[in-house]
């Protein structure tokens, strides 16, 4: 008997010895919709500015006035046919994973640790003070801090404008009423930009981060288990 | 958010985990309770993750295959890579466009009408743009110019000029969106298409309308918007007979598609049911979408 509760506590403590902490963080739709989300992003900017690279400008086409003359390295298709190619066929996947994503956090409740409220405001500056100025860490007992809500936030408004922006650019005489909404075919145009600016705003930042969180935190967005949590004692 | 209660439940070994949810009774987690236990249970074991699940603690081999597990419901994800491959880049893209295609001609309102403008909104003729592929002038012999007119209609023969302006002339003041990104809003006049096609006696229900032009440009188009009520056969800009640069002496004008449908210079026009696959349209064979539709 002794023995035996002996040989009991001696498996159970080299058990918790080899034990590792893990906390499934991000269901696998979250993944899958994320990591479509990250080529997609890429496939569309890129592709956008080889087609933005065949008119651009925002003002008239007599007197054409440049505002840039983008690389061509740094864009996809070749030509303003074979970008329209990629942005056509990508669109789908991007409006796709963006579905799947709200559909998933919506239907769970998950929403709510990640959409931005304006309860999270006050907690944005601190944060913001921490990751630039070097400031005290806020203590934060959720899921994301408000910066981070924010970004990810951020991120799906981009989403929004640019999906509603760009469907009135390619349809602008199905939904002149939309483009109407938004300003005029002009403006809706420099919304569509400004919406892809946003994503190329949020991408360093977001990729610095992963980097400063190490491979536990990149690895848990592959397999959605993250090994010993920070918010854990 | 986490789920901070506490549990009543001990330290879940490995293999209740699953049921460690359901086995949490409600009313058993007073807040004195709970204070108590807080110093028996470990805290790691109170919390849950974001996604709703306990953390867990496991063995390497167990977190081993837990991660592979999970890891293999994202591989899905690796199929985008496809479009890495240059042997299926072109026919993954080339589907692309045709389902956007195909999107695009389900969301076409027949009876839909684009946005109309006043004066005011057009531009001088002088800012708007000529467009060409080759030359802006091909040399067409304004004199003796007819429309050729073949395929399902049972009128064929060549028309004069005199005889598609003798139908009922439309003016209007539309949009004219070029694939590049710019726009214009113009002037046009001409033949409404559905007048001109009643009036060959063209088959309504073929699916298209190919254009031949004098520079060697061609087009094609669905009949759905040949019959749309602002599709003109154009001979008019600006209240003057269209000029040589703009595509005299008659073009298509269809403020529901892209600039590069709206040929010019025309000399046949043809009512069918197939298309050749390289006979789509002058940029559609280089890879523009063929609906070209707004």
């Amino acid at each position: 008997m002794t023995e035996m509760a002996t040989a009991a506590i001696k498996h159970q403590s080299a058990e918790t010895k080899a034990s590792i902490t893990v906390a499934y963080e991000h269901p696998w739709v979250v993944r899958i919709a994320h990591w479509l989300s990250a080529v997609t992003v890429f496939v569309m900017v890129t592709s956008g500015l080889r087609i933005f690279r065949a008119f651009p400008s925002f003002g008239p086409k007599i007197p054409q006035n440049n505002l840039i003359d983008f690389p061509n390295q740094f864009t996809l298709g070749g030509w303003l046919g074979g970008a329209l190619q990629w942005h056509f066929t990508f669109m789908w996947i991007f409006i796709g994973s963006g579905l799947i994503y709200v559909t998933y956090q919506v239907v769970t409740g998950h929403w709510r640790q990640v959409l931005f409220m304006p309860r999270d405001i006050k907690g944005v500056w601190p944060m913001a003070r921490h990751y630039f100025l070097f400031g005290p860490k806020p203590a934060v007992d959720a899921a994301y801090n408000p910066l981070q809500k924010l970004a990810y936030t951020s991120t799906l408004f981009f989403g929004v404008m640019s999906t509603l922006t760009g469907l009135v650019l390619y349809k602008p005489a199905q939904f002149w009423w939309l483009s109407w909404l938004m300003g005029g075919f002009h403006l809706a145009r420099i919304w569509h930009f400004v919406a892809m600016c946003g994503f190329v705003a949020f991408i360093p930042g977001h990729l610095v981060m992963v980097l400063l969180h190490g491979w536990n935190n990149f690895y848990s967005m592959v397999t959605g288990w993250k090994r010993d949590p920070e918010y854990l004692g | 958010m986490y789920d901070d209660r506490p549990e009543d439940q001990p330290p879940a070994s490995e293999g209740n985990q699953g049921q460690e949810a359901s086995q949490r009774e409600p009313e058993a987690q007073p807040a004195e309770g709970a204070a108590k236990h807080e110093q028996a249970t470990a805290p790691v074991m109170r919390r849950i993750g974001p996604a709703g699940e306990p953390v867990r603690n496991v063995t390497p081999s167990k977190r081993s295959r837990m991660n592979r597990r999970e890891l293999l419901k994202v591989v899905p994800v690796l199929a985008v890579g496809a479009f890495a491959i240059p042997a299926l880049r072109e026919p993954l893209l080339h589907d692309g466009l045709a389902l956007s295609d195909w999107a695009s001609g389900k969301l076409f309102g027949r009876h839909r009408l684009a946005q109309t403008f006043s004066d005011s909104d057009v531009v001088p003729f002088e800012r708007f743009p000529y467009n060409f592929y080759d030359v802006a002038d091909p040399g067409v012999d304004l004199d003796s110019w007819t429309l050729t007119v073949e395929g399902l209609v049972k009128r064929p023969g060549d028309y004069k000029l005199e005889q598609i302006q003798a139908l009922p002339k439309v003016v209007q003041n539309t949009r004219h969106v070029c694939v590049e990104g710019w726009d214009v809003i113009g002037n046009f006049g001409g033949t409404r298409g559905s007048d001109l096609l009643r009036f060959l006696g063209a088959d309504t229900g073929a699916r298209f309308l190919e254009a031949l032009c004098a520079d060697g440009y061609y087009e094609s188009i669905d009949m759905a918007t040949m019959l749309h009520p602002q599709t003109l056969f154009c001979y008019e800009m600006y209240g003057k007979p269209l000029d040589r640069g703009h595509g005299a002496p008659v073009r298509l004008q269809m403020p529901t598609k892209l600039g590069y449908k709206q040929a010019k210079y025309l000399v046949t026009i043809r009512v069918t049911n197939v298309l050749q696959a390289d006979k789509r349209g002058y940029w559609e064979d280089q890879g523009y979408s063929w609906y070209g539709g707004l």
